[in-house]
């Protein structure tokens, strides 16, 4: 593969007198889920590449609190909101970007009336304007005629009108973009929202997840991209519960790029 | 001349019309029994929302079978409103179709009239198939069984009615025009009544005055039964769509709202220049502690109220709902119910006790809504994003979930436990702060 990747920490950069243009919010999935820690590092490899002035808070990062707040525990989100305020405003963080959809609504939506405003992107949303700005190419091929379907993160499409940034990235892979008859607005959950990634499932006659991956199995996909890494945990599992894991691959829409690339 | 039809219809109309502002008063009162909430901001996005939302019915046509024949409906009741105009006028000046000198105008007018009454028939019909014949799946979860049911059906067999009152009354008023009959001069072009003529031929001009004047009365009055009808139904959307669009969040709808009370508590944590046993100022009030969340319809803001009066059960967030979906306990439609009975209940028991609400040993929470249903949902917003009239399920929820976890400490044993590693090490899974970068040489 390839070198070593860079990550600098906003620390580091501080010592050096250095401000970054973007902060790299890796999130608690990105940090510690085994899954999760691959897209992390397609989507650091991404950044190298197209020579992104970038940092991550690294151990000063911490939970945004999303978890919490969808729980109904707004005492634990403010804490933890205030908290990271702190941080983030200590560095003078201007820009955020993060391959979460969960921490990208809280930071986005949930962070400025706390007094911390920031101009946050999603990674899809970053990887586009790399590529239209021609920081990044994609010498497509490898993804040629496969045929690819969008799951939707509900924290990205119906709860900020994200749906187009990752579907641009797919089609820039000369892939076959199919869509699931649940898409975009009406695009159904993966399951794991609201802290239902934390629990069991209430009694039901389904899981969510298992409802959903059908959906996307019936597109008859060779590659199912998600934007998120709950999603990406729930759908995964659904494939192998659907004994589906030889034929359909789960990928992040960043994973999908970086191996275009051959990252 | 004979004033008693005039001094009747009069008598009718203010009854009518004073039941139901009557009720009407009582709504407002039981709706702002909610807390306060600033939805005032925004005008000019707020009018443009309602203009598309409510009266351009633009979701309702995200499902286009039912959008279409919901705009028929809702098209034929607008319009149709004109002639109740002119009934009331004839009603009280003892006059005959009064506006039969608008001419041509009115010709077309009552042709028009005539053609949406059909269409509205035809609509209503499918509705009523789709209902007990089809048996749509959304109509049938277990909220609806019973009394909402039972409306659903009500409201139907009165539009049916009073279309065919309409016609009829046309029908036998052309007749009677045809055959040249004294005070009824020829005004008015029939399309659809013109049909009933063949039936009515025959008929004595005094039997075909009879039935002109008694589908005349029972028309207006049948309006006037609907109109009070709508406080008991859940038909009050036609009326509330309107309110309740404009006053619907604007925001992105991933961001809920941050609890202002509790921020002043975390402030006054993280300050490590409060002292936490200070006393209150002379003279100040010692605040009263706020109450996290909701257990109680009086613990939700005044619009989660009014959502709930405009909720008119079509079930469209229930069916998108991926809880309900997979055979979970949520439906956000009973949400709205639950929360629009537990209001009527709040507001009956304030009637009964000289408009003070006593103690009933009741709330939402528990003996309508019950943890399991709270504990279900993913928070997508699919309920929202599906609802035609902007209604906020999800806002309910969240702010009842809040006071299970805040209040009562009785959030699942897994969520206790999440919270319990974000609290201690940043994280929602027991993985320690200084390993947050690890994955950089692994």
């Amino acid at each position: 593969m390839s070198e070593a990747i860079k990550v600098p920490t906003m620390a580091e950069m501080m010592a050096e007198g250095k401000t970054p243009e973007v902060l790299f919010w890796v999130g608690c999935s990105g940090s510690f889920d085994d899954r999760a820690k691959k897209i992390t590092k397609a989507f650091v490899k991404l950044l190298n590449k197209a020579q992104v002035d970038f940092a991550v808070l690294g151990t000063e990062e911490s939970c945004t609190g999303d978890p919490a707040k969808r729980s109904g525990n707004e005492m634990l989100f403010q804490m933890q909101a205030m908290t990271n305020i702190e941080v983030l405003n200590g560095y003078e963080i201007k820009k955020i970007v993060t391959a979460c959809p969960h921490c990208f609504n809280t930071l986005k939506n949930e962070y400025p009336s706390l007094g911390g405003s920031y101009e946050v992107v999603h990674h899809t949303q970053f990887l586009r304007s790399l590529l239209e700005e021609g920081k990044l190419t994609i010498e497509g091929g490898k993804f040629k005629g496969k045929r690819i379907t969008f799951h939707d993160p509900c924290y990205l499409g119906r709860a900020n009108d994200v749906y187009e940034a990752p579907r641009a990235l797919i089609q820039k892979l000369d892939a076959e973009l199919v869509e699931m008859k649940n898409c975009k607005k009406r695009g159904l959950c993966c399951g794991a929202g609201g802290a239902q990634m934390f629990k069991e499932p209430e009694k039901g006659n389904k899981d969510i997840n298992i409802e959903r991956t059908e959906q996307a199995i019936e597109t008859k996909p060779d590659i199912i991209a998600a934007g998120c890494p709950f999603c990406n945990t729930m759908l995964t599992d659904g494939v192998k519960g659907k004994d589906k894991e030889g034929t359909v691959e789960v990928m992040d829409v960043a994973e999908l790029i970086a191996n275009a690339e051959d990252l | 001349m004979n004033y008693i039809p005039q001094i009747l219809f009069a008598i009718i109309l203010l009854a009518g019309i004073g039941y139901f502002a009557s009720n009407i008063k009582k709504l407002v009162r039981n709706i702002k029994l909610g807390q306060a909430i600033d939805r005032t901001d925004n005008k000019s996005q707020r009018w443009a929302n309602m203009a598309r939302i409510a009266l351009g019915q633009q979701k309702m046509v995200v499902r286009p079978i039912a959008g279409f024949l919901h705009v028929i409906v809702y098209v034929g009741f607008i319009i149709i409103n004109i002639e109740v105009l002119e009934i009331i006028i004839d009603g009280l000046f003892g006059t005959h179709r009064v506006f039969a000198s608008l001419g041509s105008v009115y010709n077309f007018l009552i042709g028009s009239f005539e053609i949406l009454a059909f269409l509205v028939i035809v609509s209503v019909t499918i509705f009523w198939i789709r209902r007990n014949v089809i048996k749509l799946k959304r109509f049938f979860y277990s909220e609806m069984r019973g009394w909402p049911k039972s409306d659903g059906n009500i409201i139907l067999y009165f539009e049916v009615v009073l279309m065919l009152l309409f016609l009829t009354m046309n029908g036998a008023d052309y007749t009677l025009q045809l055959a040249g009959a004294a005070h009824y001069t020829q005004a008015g072009a029939f399309p659809i009544s013109q049909l009933f003529v063949p039936l009515f031929e025959n008929f004595s001009e005094s039997t075909l005055i009879i039935i002109e004047r008694a589908a005349w009365w029972l028309h207006i009055t049948g309006i006037l039964i609907f109109l009070n009808y709508l406080y008991f139904s859940k038909h009050l959307h036609i009326l509330l769509a309107f309110p309740n669009t404009w006053f619907a969040n604007l925001n992105p709808k991933g961001q809920f709202d941050n609890l202002e009370s509790v921020t002043n508590e975390v402030k006054l944590m993280m300050d490590p220049d409060a002292d936490p046993f200070a006393m209150p100022e002379e003279g100040e009030v010692e605040d009263v502690p706020e109450k996290f969340g909701a257990s109680d319809v009086t613990d939700l803001n005044w619009v989660q109220l009014l959502n709930a009066y405009t909720c008119t059960e079509c079930g469209r967030c229930t069916s998108e709902c991926p809880a309900s979906q997979t055979g979970k306990k949520l439906s956000p439609r009973k949400i709205m119910m639950d929360t629009r009975d537990r209001l009527e209940e709040v507001g009956k028991n304030m009637d009964a006790n000289k408009g003070v609400f006593v103690d009933d040993g009741k709330q939402l929470l528990n003996n309508y809504i019950t943890p399991e249903e709270l504990w279900a949902c993913t928070t997508c917003n699919a309920c929202v994003e599906a609802c035609p009239v902007s209604i906020s399920p999800l806002s309910i929820i969240m702010d009842m979930r809040r006071y299970l976890v805040m209040e009562q400490s009785a959030a699942p044993m897994e969520l206790n436990n999440m919270m319990g590693n974000v609290e201690n090490n940043g994280a929602p899974w027991p993985y320690n702060q200084m390993d947050r970068l690890n994955w950089k040489n692994e």
